[in-house]
């Protein structure tokens, strides 16, 4: 029988001890990657961690509070650029990285203005704009963007006598764990209702009493913190920053990782980072491919699949749990 | 004057129509008021001008002796204003519980900082009054369910428990029985009269079923292309002379 005993008890992370076995063995797993996988499935492991980040953050904005942006990589170039000059000041990693959410959170907040009056595909083109003026500023400002010959990030140095490697890899992974933790409370409290309230209808939203445009403005803000981290770690792991990592294509990869993880899902928004680490890993022959392919998956996926990865999750837990009745 | 709700020479067009003429209407505390007349007569747009979604271009608007002209949505909810919508606007891919929680949200004591950190008392709080709600509209075996996923006579019902769920001193409800079952029908009705007498809620009803609306309200106004035509008891309203015409034309 399982039966929930008080409101309290309806409210936790996870209910189920099977649902705890199961998240400590995949932690567990993780944590070990170290011990059976090589390094270059490591840095790969550490990619996805720091894309998986800014992914959910994206996700809350178009996922959950249903606002397209396209502009991402914009935030993500603020969050990039921002970290690595604090970082060349000598300022420590993770207030670096702090820094630079809040930078491209400020700008999300600029940038969710547009939002109060636009809607759907009118926002899109105007975040779409954003993300073109960043990358400009950036392309054509020298003492931003460190001129013709990029900006350097001084490097983490490794602790703990661990490789750096294994290094970045923890600390990566430790973030991701916080934010997913994180987003998972948010979108279940009274704020994640509000942005789901105003994504179903935005009138009924408001009558209910939410403000529209605190929400949406917050949405706008926490969405582009996650990018900020994303843009520092994102930054720590190249090394050097160049203006051309932030242009259109980086922010319609977000894009494909959120459509293809999942709308409105945290665990798909890892799988979503998984998806477009690992497509370009696998077709590293043949580049062109990869976009041919990211567009062929989101056909799919829209046509067949429309929760993406995260709902071919659900599906395969909802047979086990009739199972063996269907 | 002492009103409770107090329109006054209400104004509102779109373009060249006039959706809305110096209408005037009064409503005393804890009386039931039905607003009747034909499509495109302006009720609705009397109810979207009082909760604030469409701004009226001339007239004035109080509830409890303070403006609500110039007020955003939420704002007028805040003061004890609620709805529900002619065609249901609710959430629909969120849980029945979630529907009504968010009719909650005005009065949460808000902290980013406790959502974040999956502190819920609040939560807990605001679960009990949401429970009581679903018990005194019998939505248990729905709580947890889509409200997609529910069949219409049950989404009608989510409506006015979201709308209670604000706490509200006035309630406007737009075509609570409308595409209801007769059987249907007698329920809400019942609940209609329920909320009234159990939370004391003022009522303002726009019904096009005038046997429901005869019945639930003390007091009729008849709207016809944005003017008031008529006035008075359900039963004056309806034998006016305006009022026929309107409905049955010469």
């Amino acid at each position: 029988m399982d039966l929930v005993e008080s409101y309290r008890e309806d409210l936790r992370f996870a209910r189920k001890p099977l649902t705890w076995l199961l998240l400590g063995a995949l932690l567990a797993a993780l944590l070990a990657l170290p011990g059976y996988a090589d390094s270059s499935w490591l840095v790969r492991a550490s990619v996805i961690c720091l894309y998986a980040i800014g992914i959910m953050g994206q996700n809350i904005l178009i996922g959950y509070t249903g606002q397209i942006s396209f502009g991402q990589a914009g935030f993500l170039a603020i969050g990039a650029y921002s970290f690595a000059h604090l970082k060349t000041l000598g300022v420590p990693f993770l207030l670096a990285l702090g820094a630079a959410g809040l930078a491209a959170g400020l700008a999300g907040v600029l940038v969710g203005f547009p939002s109060l009056r636009l809607k759907g595909p009118y926002l899109a083109i105007a975040t779409l704009g954003f993300g073109v003026a960043v990358y400009q500023i950036f392309a054509n400002w020298e003492l931003l963007s460190g001129g013709r010959s990029g900006l350097p990030v001084p490097k983490l140095q490794p602790a703990f006598g661990l490789s750096r490697e294994v290094y970045v890899y923890y600390i990566y992974l430790g973030l991701l764990v916080v934010s997913t933790v994180v987003t998972y409370n948010l979108i279940s409290s009274y704020v994640g209702r509000a942005f789901v309230a105003i994504r179903d209808s935005d009138i009924a939203a408001e009558v209910m009493g939410v403000n529209l445009t605190r929400y949406k403005l917050l949405a706008f803000a926490i969405s582009s913190f996650y990018t900020g981290v994303h843009g520092g770690l994102f930054a720590q792991f190249l090394g050097h920053l160049e203006p051309q990592t932030f242009n259109i294509a980086e922010s319609l990869t977000l894009f494909v990782a959120v459509i293809v993880g999942g709308l409105a899902s945290v665990e798909g928004s890892i799988l979503g980072a998984v998806f477009v680490i690992l497509v370009p890993t696998f077709f590293s022959a043949s580049r062109w491919l990869v976009p041919v392919l990211y567009g062929l998956t989101i056909l799919v996926i829209l046509v067949f699949q429309p929760l993406g990865l995260a709902g071919l999750w659900i599906k395969t837990r909802l047979y086990f749990q009739l199972w063996p009745f269907r | 004057m002492g009103g409770f709700l107090e329109v006054t020479d209400l104004s509102l067009s779109f373009g060249g129509i006039k959706a809305l003429a110096g209408v005037g209407v009064q409503i005393a505390e804890g009386e039931t008021l039905a607003v009747i007349g034909p499509n495109g007569s302006g009720k609705t747009s009397l109810f979207n001008c009082i909760t604030g979604i469409y701004r009226p271009a001339a007239g004035g608007i109080t509830f409890k002796g303070e403006s609500l002209l110039g007020l955003s949505p939420d704002a007028v909810t805040q003061r004890g204003v609620a709805r529900t919508f002619q065609n249901l606007r609710l959430f629909l891919n969120m849980s029945v519980l979630d529907n009504l929680m968010v009719g909650r949200h005005l009065h949460f004591k808000k902290n980013l900082l406790h959502a974040m950190l999956r502190l819920r008392g609040e939560e807990v709080r605001h679960r009990r009054r949401c429970e009581e709600i679903i018990e005194f509209l019998n939505l248990e075996p729905y709580r947890k369910s889509r409200v997609a996923d529910c069949p219409f006579g049950v989404q009608k019902k989510i409506e006015l428990g979201r709308a209670l769920a604000t706490e509200p001193k006035l309630l406007l409800l737009d075509e609570p029985v409308s595409g209801l079952t007769a059987e249907e029908k007698e329920e809400v009705s019942y609940w209609i009269h329920e909320v009234r007498g159990r939370f004391g809620i003022t009522i303002l009803l726009v019904e096009h079923d005038l046997r429901v609306a005869s019945r639930l309200a003390s007091r009729m106004v008849a709207l016809d292309h944005g003017v008031k035509i008529a006035e008075g008891t359900p039963a004056e309203v309806q034998r006016h002379p305006e009022v026929i015409r309107a409905y049955l034309g010469e």
